[in-house]
């Protein structure tokens, strides 16, 4: 496997997996929500869509029919041309992403021989990620062109947690670019196919290839970090019912909206994708099927894939079941204050080990095994720690428990009691004394 | 390499799909620029420019630095101009340029001095590299884009790297520093100990009953009635004193048709 493979199909098979995958994006969107539903049905004891087709399998086809003739809704402050492209944006973005996702190993398709993937460059990952950085603008300037608050405020919501969210995938991808060398997609699933050699204190055994284990700190924050990214539960923050109505999409309808809330569960299935492709041994079949000779060979490669992808997406439905929403102030401080801090510390450790595994035992490779534990244990003893909580001394709750403006303010008179006030004004009572006295 | 993705011949020609791309992204990329500056709207202003960034963008993975087309779409356009629509956005959708020209004549000597410097530049560069040919382009990407960059770097330009990030790192502790608000010990509550304060014992936690509910009047002195009839004292701040109503003020209020001040029909 490697990048010479990529770049000289005939036009026809381009053309052919281009509509592949954005056939297989729109369906799977289309399925994915008839199992999120079913899924969070099962988890909150009740059947969810059982109706139309077996299981309920057409309800989202149905779903989707009535949104497309639903009345397309321009509002009066709208600015124009932004809200119209805004939605398209989104879109796109999402779309355009899937053209570096490998899918499979080289197969023979009508004679050709090409890889089950459109193409590939050696900076693969990063067209991902400029990618969900560019699908930000969809949310932001959909917000900002609906004219209203709520829209804007969901999408200032989602700018400043898409950019912080991002730093930290960002991070944890550094140290898989590390140990395969590589950025693009196809060579990141290649290098997990082998089972390199570790020696620990003279022992020495064959680790599996997948980067979730080899670098499982790193996994554990790109899951985190791809969940803020892509706006689910419990980090919906930008669209939370409770507190924005619908957040950026709030005065979209019709097909405008449906492109947004397709541009999501595309987003869902890109960062599923990737984190199969970079953590979970891409399309190579898990262990247990992987003895068999052929598993990774021909189209089967496809059905280890889409279940991987399966499986995630059954994480994101389960998360959204289970978690509630977090506070945007301790949202954002798990972003900068641990994802990103624990990710450096992490990626020193692992380059640590890069290195030193390179080097002839000796002063410098005890320098450096040496250097990089005295950095770690010195960024984990003086990290702030959190502050013990402190009883105040008086709580002050105003006057029995409510929130009351201060004692000298004066409570102006109600307009009904304006006549009488203004009646006895003449005799020099003031209005305030005046509703006093009448108590 | 792939040759497909450098795009560059061997001879330093141009290849026909660089040369579709870049005469498909360069009026795009201009037409942004122009709009950047004449758009009166600050939104559509910096979407101008975000265009005229991504065209760079492809422009610099069309001249085989992939890496660094990347980079410029994620930090620039990603990032930074986001940052940018951020402040605009807050600082209100209607703000437009003001048309009004404070010294005479500058629009015209500035879009004259604009022309005259950027012919200067173009004509300059057009004479100095424009008949030369790219040379050293295979050796420096021998290894890949991504693996050249990182070794000149971290070996050539380490310094100049370190010392970059040093500055940057002191822009973001300087702009933390005016951004920062000293507060006491104490003086902020945060919401452990409000939440704390609100389940104390002899503080009722739930919501309290607003006053004037399912009373003849909304003013703020009038108790709530509880279900059963009686007035809730609970309802009612103890700053606002308690009074009886007057007569005028007990009556139901003036409805649609009558003219006359709070009179029954």
């Amino acid at each position: 496997m490697s990048l010479d493979m990529f770049g000289h199909d005939p036009w026809w098979l381009i053309l052919i997996k281009i509509l592949v995958v954005f056939v297989f994006l729109i369906v799977s969107t289309i399925l994915v929500i008839w199992f999120e539903r079913r899924v969070v049905g099962r988890m909150q004891h009740r059947p969810g869509p059982n109706r139309h087709g077996p299981f309920g399998l057409l309800q989202s086809v149905a779903d989707a029919l009535k949104l497309a003739l639903k009345e397309d809704i321009m509002p009066t402050l709208a600015d124009k041309a932004v809200y119209f492209i805004a939605p398209i944006i989104s879109a796109m973005c999402a779309i355009t992403a899937w053209a570096v996702i490998p899918f499979g190993p080289e197969v023979s398709i009508f004679g050709h021989k090409t890889a089950l993937q459109i193409t590939d460059l050696p900076v693969a990952v990063l067209v991902v990620l400029a990618c969900s950085g560019l699908g930000v603008y969809g949310i932001v300037l959909g917000g900002w062109a609906s004219g209203s608050t709520y829209p804007l405020l969901g999408a200032l919501r989602s700018a400043a947690q898409v950019i912080s969210y991002e730093v930290a995938l960002g991070l944890s991808i550094v140290a898989v670019f590390m140990l395969s060398g590589t950025m693009s997609t196809s060579g990141i699933v290649a290098s997990q196919a082998e089972n390199p050699a570790v020696n620990i204190f003279g022992l020495e055994f064959n680790v599996p290839g997948w980067y979730a284990i080899l670098l499982f700190p790193s996994f554990v924050i790109f899951v985190i970090s791809m969940v803020g990214e892509t706006n689910r539960a419990p980090f919906d923050l930008p669209e939370a019912e409770s507190e924005l109505v619908g957040g950026f999409h709030t005065e979209y309808s019709s097909l405008k909206f449906a492109m947004f809330f397709l541009a999501e569960y595309i987003n869902m299935f890109t960062v599923s994708a990737m984190c199969t492709t970079l953590f979970l041994g891409g399309w190579r079949a898990p262990w247990p099927i992987s003895i068999w000779g052929a598993a990774n060979t021909g189209f089967w490669p496809l059905l280890w894939f889409m279940g991987k992808l399966v499986l995630l997406m059954f994480f994101f439905v389960w998360l959204r079941g289970t978690m509630p929403r977090l506070r945007y102030d301790q949202f954002m401080r798990l972003g900068w204050k641990v994802l990103i801090p624990l990710n450096l510390v992490w990626i020193l450790v692992v380059a640590g080990i890069r290195v030193s595994s390179e080097q002839e035992a000796g002063t410098a490779k005890t320098l450096i095994i040496g250097g990089v534990i005295l950095l770690a244990v010195g960024v984990i003893f003086f990290y702030p720690r959190r502050k013990q909580y402190q009883a105040p001394a008086v709580a002050d709750l105003g006057v029995g428990g409510f929130p009351v403006p201060p004692l000298d303010l004066k409570v102006p008179p109600s307009p009904r009691t304006k006549k009488i006030a203004a009646s006895r004004e003449a005799t020099g009572v003031s209005a305030s004394t005046t509703t006093e006295e009448e108590g | 390499m792939n040759p497909a993705l450098t795009g560059v011949l061997a001879d330093g020609g141009v290849t026909t799909g660089e040369a579709v791309t870049f005469w498909i992204l360069a009026p795009i990329a201009l037409a942004g620029a122009i709009g950047m500056v004449l758009l009166r709207n600050a939104v559509h202003s910096a979407l101008s420019l975000v265009l005229t960034m991504l065209s760079l963008g492809v422009f610099y993975v069309l001249q085989a630095g992939p890496f660094i087309g990347m980079v410029q779409i994620i930090v620039y356009t990603g990032a930074i101009m986001m940052l940018f629509l951020f402040v605009i956005m807050l600082v209100g959708r209607n703000t437009r340029d003001s048309l009004i020209e404070v010294l005479r004549g500058q629009r015209v000597a500035a879009i004259l001095l604009g022309i005259g410097f950027a012919m200067l530049l173009g004509t300059g560069l057009a004479r100095g590299i424009g008949s030369i040919p790219a040379v050293g382009l295979a050796e420096a990407n021998v290894n890949g884009n991504v693996e050249g960059i990182a070794k000149l770097l971290f070996t050539r330009y380490i310094f100049a790297f370190e010392v970059t990030s040093a500055l940057l790192i002191t822009a973001a502790v300087g702009a933390m520093i005016l951004a920062h608000v000293e507060k006491k010990p104490g003086e902020k509550m945060d919401q452990k100990v409000l939440s704390r304060a609100r389940f104390e014992k002899g503080n009722y936690p739930g919501p309290k009953a607003g006053p004037g509910v399912f009373a003849t009047s909304d003013s703020v002195a009038t108790p709530a009635l509880l279900p059963d009839g009686t007035f809730t004292e609970r309802s009612v701040s103890k700053v606002v004193p308690a009074r009886e109503l007057t007569i005028a003020e007990a009556r139901p209020k003036a409805v649609n048709g009558s003219k006359e001040y709070g009179a029954i029909k």
